[in-house]
């Protein structure tokens, strides 16, 4: 094998993954970061992940179960074969993690202890207090620490990639990065490159995610010509700690606990959560989904409170939105032992201890499923062929997108847990893929040619100059960047209206053109972080675009996209004979719904009009044939019965002619 | 408790926020002072915002933005360590209602001391890194397939490891220790990026390695796996700049914002060197 060098942008759970399992397979890696590498965002993850396991496996559970929530929570856009991969992959990444000592609690035993999370009926989920993704983190830059050690990677910590070289062929060879602190402009030829970047929260301005998820690198590979899938699916997590600089996350772990959401049935009520009595508090989760109470999937749960506080007029506060989650009926050792870290945080940032006073949150932006678009190769066995170069790789030929910033296992709603296991499973995963790839090329990365190099250095170059020198500009990045933030954060979370989201289409237009026209407070070439987010925030942009149009032309309600104009109603007759039509018609009109829109939304950019053009893709739902998501619908019962009979009528028809091959 | 008490005084308008500036490493640090306008459940973070947007100082001087470090907001990524109103710590969760109670007058920020200055309130955090490889912080396992389950541990274990494995590196128990002394060194004008590199590590492998990675050195000792490397791991806790350099102040445990029992884990790592030189000298 020749000597192959392969670049990883971003050093979180996907990156670093992927970093240390080309390092064992002899890969050397420049792995690029806007940050030390353990401070990454998946730092923040804090539940856990997900894994079939022994115990549940004797209840009942398998790994099928495992892909059968994932997509059914997922509201079926998610492809299934990455999918199966990944849940059949996850008990043997926990089995590593646990190797690389990821400190898991534990059973009396000594096992690894499980908690119960959203969108399942299994306690399949591992954790370790309740800062997982902190701990996973951890173990896998201690692995990549080590790798360094032995030559095989160096790190590029503050450094802002720029974008992708592509060869005359469209190949990718390289990227482009600044370096954060010195300003310089160079080329990083490689033989692959994996972007592992991360979500784009900052497009609202405020979410649960650091200051780094601008989206930025996926918008310069977007830009450049990579696809981006299911944009307008943003993740609206429903408890957040509001704040003034930030919405901090509380972990769905509290409800996996036991936590409890409620208000009190009198609106406002002026007393102290405490001294309100049993029977005048509102568990309006519990009431309304019975079956899975406050664990129901992220986007139902989000809706609900919303919904109570809205339209229902229940928040707690008069002057702000929020509702109780409360833990207070646990004991204050087992949540400490379970809990402790969000429990602090909590504590910290608004001086309640959340043991002894029930917590007030808010649904707040969390994580972005949709991503740059990237292809797989299905095995026989309907998951992913393993070594099969085109695995994980973006439209741009060698350009690899895993983690956060890919479209892949989440579809219209991820369930809790599953992010970390997704990130960690793609990057050990596609290892071996871009080894047969790089090994497959006839120019390696040594041998790119200087004139494609200066050519892209040239581009990246007057970029920057032309931001210093302020063009003639006069706006603001940060008030562009807080406008932006606002009216995202209006019209594309939880409910979504066509007329706000064509007003909103052109409103960004406008906020577009103001952005190129910034001017810096800082023109200097010495850690000039100003430039820095100016850039970042013009790459807003044509990803903002492309939420905004996906949404307005997505006329459904799918996961965590919500209209309220095209919600398919419940069955209002009790009558069983009109009920059972009902059910029928509700169920014709799903199947002709996902006949439109059970197809992933995908974005083009066109940079000569300054937009993103939209296309659709089918999906590979060979495992598990859709069906209607009920959870909480009235009429479910009667719906499933109609279709129930109509999936065992498909299935017979189309086991007939395989029959008949077989004799 | 850093929470703001329920009774809070009457906030002012605005309030002064001095800073102590220094555009390039190396050269002369200037203070310079800010009037930020008084918002509910701001942190210090925001006010750094604020300063950004607006880049003007008191007296309506226009100035480049105050650079500075953060990341996750929620004290767990470490980033954005510095002194505050003289005490350092996570300028994410520093409430101003709070430091207002404390000095309603102003608040006072400056980097950290210990480290490199790169600009303003940005610092150069590689020694720590650099740390955490001279004690191979990691457990060596074989390889990255898939081989089972790692050993069965009990509960206690995990609690002792746990808090240990929640250190940040954000460097405050490193800007608190009276032994921990900056360590800043300039290139030379004919002097590559690598020869460079190459000399401060060989500067920071020389310096105290400090409380962090002693802790380090010890959770690993105590993991089934990465106690496999125990002996090189005390050998450098042996060696110059080790866990002898340590002064015994414990200001490392009292400032750790994760409240991490580093002074614990040097004791330990005091016993473990000790019993391993002893070793050593029978096994010569």
């Amino acid at each position: 094998m020749a000597d192959q060098k392969v670049v990883v942008v971003g050093g979180g759970l996907a990156g670093l993954s992927v970093t240390m399992k080309l390092a064992e397979l002899g890969v050397k890696v420049d792995l690029l970061s806007l940050t030390p590498v353990k401070r990454s965002h998946s730092v923040c993850a804090q539940g856990g992940i997900n894994s079939c396991n022994d115990q549940a496996r004797q209840l009942g559970d398998s790994e099928w179960n495992h892909l059968d929530d994932t997509v059914y929570g997922g509201d079926f856009l998610n492809h299934q074969p990455p999918v199966k991969e990944m849940a059949y992959w996850a008990p043997k990444v926990i089995d590593l993690m646990d190797r690389l000592g990821v400190p898991f609690n534990r059973t009396g035993e000594g096992f690894i202890d499980r908690r119960r999370f959203g969108g399942t009926l299994f306690k399949r989920t591992a954790f370790a207090g309740a800062t997982t993704g902190q701990q996973l983190l951890y173990a896998l830059d201690e692995q990549v620490r080590r790798s360094e050690s032995e030559g095989m990677v160096k790190k590029f910590e503050f450094w802002d990639f720029l974008g992708p070289i592509k060869d005359e062929t469209g190949r990718c060879r390289g990227v482009i990065a600044q370096d954060m602190v010195s300003m310089e402009i160079r080329a990083f030829p490689a033989d692959a490159v994996v972007v592992a970047t991360g979500g784009n929260g900052l497009l609202y301005g405020k979410s649960t995610m650091s200051v780094f998820c601008t989206g930025s690198a996926a918008s310069r590979c977007f830009q450049a010509g990579a696809n981006y899938g299911n944009g307008e699916f943003i993740q609206v997590h429903p408890t957040a700690i509001p704040g003034a600089d930030k919405l901090r996350l509380m972990s769905e772990s509290a409800r996996g606990e036991g936590g409890r959401v409620w208000v009190p049935r009198k609106p406002q009520d002026p007393r102290s959560p405490n001294q309100i009595p049993e029977g005048e508090r509102y568990y309006f989760l519990e009431e309304r989904y019975p079956k899975y109470g406050n664990l129901v999937p992220r986007d139902i749960a989000t809706r609900e409170i919303f919904d109570i506080c809205v339209n229902e007029g229940l928040s707690i506060d008069e002057d702000r939105m929020c509702v109780y989650l409360d833990l207070t009926h646990i004991s204050k050792a087992e949540l400490d032992r379970k809990l402790g870290g969000i429990l602090e945080i909590y504590e910290k940032f608004q001086g309640v201890d959340p043991r002894f006073e029930p917590m007030k949150i808010f649904p707040a932006v969390h994580y972005s499923m949709g991503g740059l678009w990237s292809d797989y190769v299905k095995s026989g066995d309907g998951g992913l062929l393993p070594g099969a170069p085109r695995n994980q790789m973006t439209s741009i030929e060698g350009l690899y997108a895993i983690g956060e910033c890919d479209y892949h296992y989440h579809g219209a709603n991820r369930l809790g847990a599953n992010s970390l296991l997704s990130c960690i499973f793609s990057g050990l995963f596609i290892g071996p893929s871009i080894v047969s790839y790089a090994s497959n090329q006839k120019g390696g990365y040594k041998q790119l040619a200087s004139s494609t190099i200066e050519a892209a250095l040239a581009v990246h170059t007057s970029r920057h100059k032309a931001l210093l020198s302020g063009n003639g500009g006069n706006e603001n990045p940060y008030l562009i960047h807080q406008e932006l933030g606002d009216l995202m954060t209006r019209v594309a979370t939880v409910v979504r209206r066509n007329d706000q989201l064509e007003q909103a289409m052109s409103k960004v237009d406008d906020l577009h053109q103001r952005a190129m026209r910034v001017s810096l407070s800082d023109t200097g070439n010495w850690t000039n972080q100003n430039v820095i987010f100016a850039k970042a925030v013009q790459d807003m942009f044509p990803m903002a675009k492309t939420m905004l149009k996906g949404a307005l032309l997505r006329d459904e309600c799918r996961g965590a996209h919500y209209k309220p104009d095209f919600e398919k109603p419940s069955l209002t007759s009790e009558e069983p004979v009109e009920r059972r039509r009902q059910a029928e018609l509700w169920c014709d009109e799903f199947e002709a719904n996902n006949d439109r829109f059970l197809k992933s939304t995908i974005g083009t950019w066109n940079a000569e009009t300054n937009q993103p053009d939209i296309t659709y893709e089918d999906i590979d739902s060979s495992l598990i044939p859709p069906r209607p998501r009920l959870y909480g619908l009235v009429g479910a019962e009667t719906i499933e019965e109609v279709w129930n009979e109509r999936a065992a009528a498909k299935k017979a028809l189309a086991k007939e002619p395989a029959l008949a091959g077989a004799n | 408790m850093i929470a703001p008490s329920t009774t809070q005084k009457k906030r002012p308008k605005s309030f002064r926020v001095r800073v102590l500036r220094q555009d390039t490493p190396g050269t002369e640090s200037y203070w310079e002072l800010f009037d930020v306008d008084y918002e509910r459940e701001m942190n210090v973070i925001s006010v750094l915002q604020r300063i950004a947007a607006k880049a003007e100082t008191v007296d309506g001087k226009k100035v480049s933005p105050v650079a500075w470090d953060c990341g996750c907001l929620e004290e767990v990524c470490g980033s954005c360590s510095m002194v505050i109103n003289g005490r350092v710590r996570q300028s994410c969760s520093a409430l101003v209602d709070n430091l207002l109670n404390d000095n309603p007058d102003e608040i006072v920020l400056e980097p950290m001391s210990k480290f490199p200055v790169i600009r303003d309130l940005v610092i150069d955090r590689q020694r720590l890194f650099r740390a955490l490889e001279r004690v191979q912080a990691w457990v060596p396992v074989d390889s990255y397939y898939d081989m089972g389950p790692g050993e069965r541990q009990l509960r206690e274990a995990q609690e002792q490891n746990y808090p240990l494995s929640q250190c940040m590196s954000c460097g405050c128990c490193l800007e608190a220790c009276p032994q921990y002394t900056k360590v800043e060194l300039q290139q030379q004008a004919n002097e590559t990026a690598e020869v460079f590199q190459a000399r401060k590590t060989a500067a920071y492998d020389s310096s105290f390695l400090g409380a962090h990675a002693i802790s380090q050195a010890m959770l690993h000792n105590h993991h089934p796996t990465g106690k496999s490397l125990e002996s090189e791991r005390l050998d450098t806790l042996m060696g110059p700049g080790g866990v002898a350099s340590c002064g015994n102040a414990q200001n490392c445990v009292s400032v750790c914002p994760k409240e991490i029992p580093l002074t614990t884990s040097i004791a330990r790592a005091g016993r473990a060197t000790t019993i391993h030189a002893v070793k050593k000298w029978f096994e010569k």
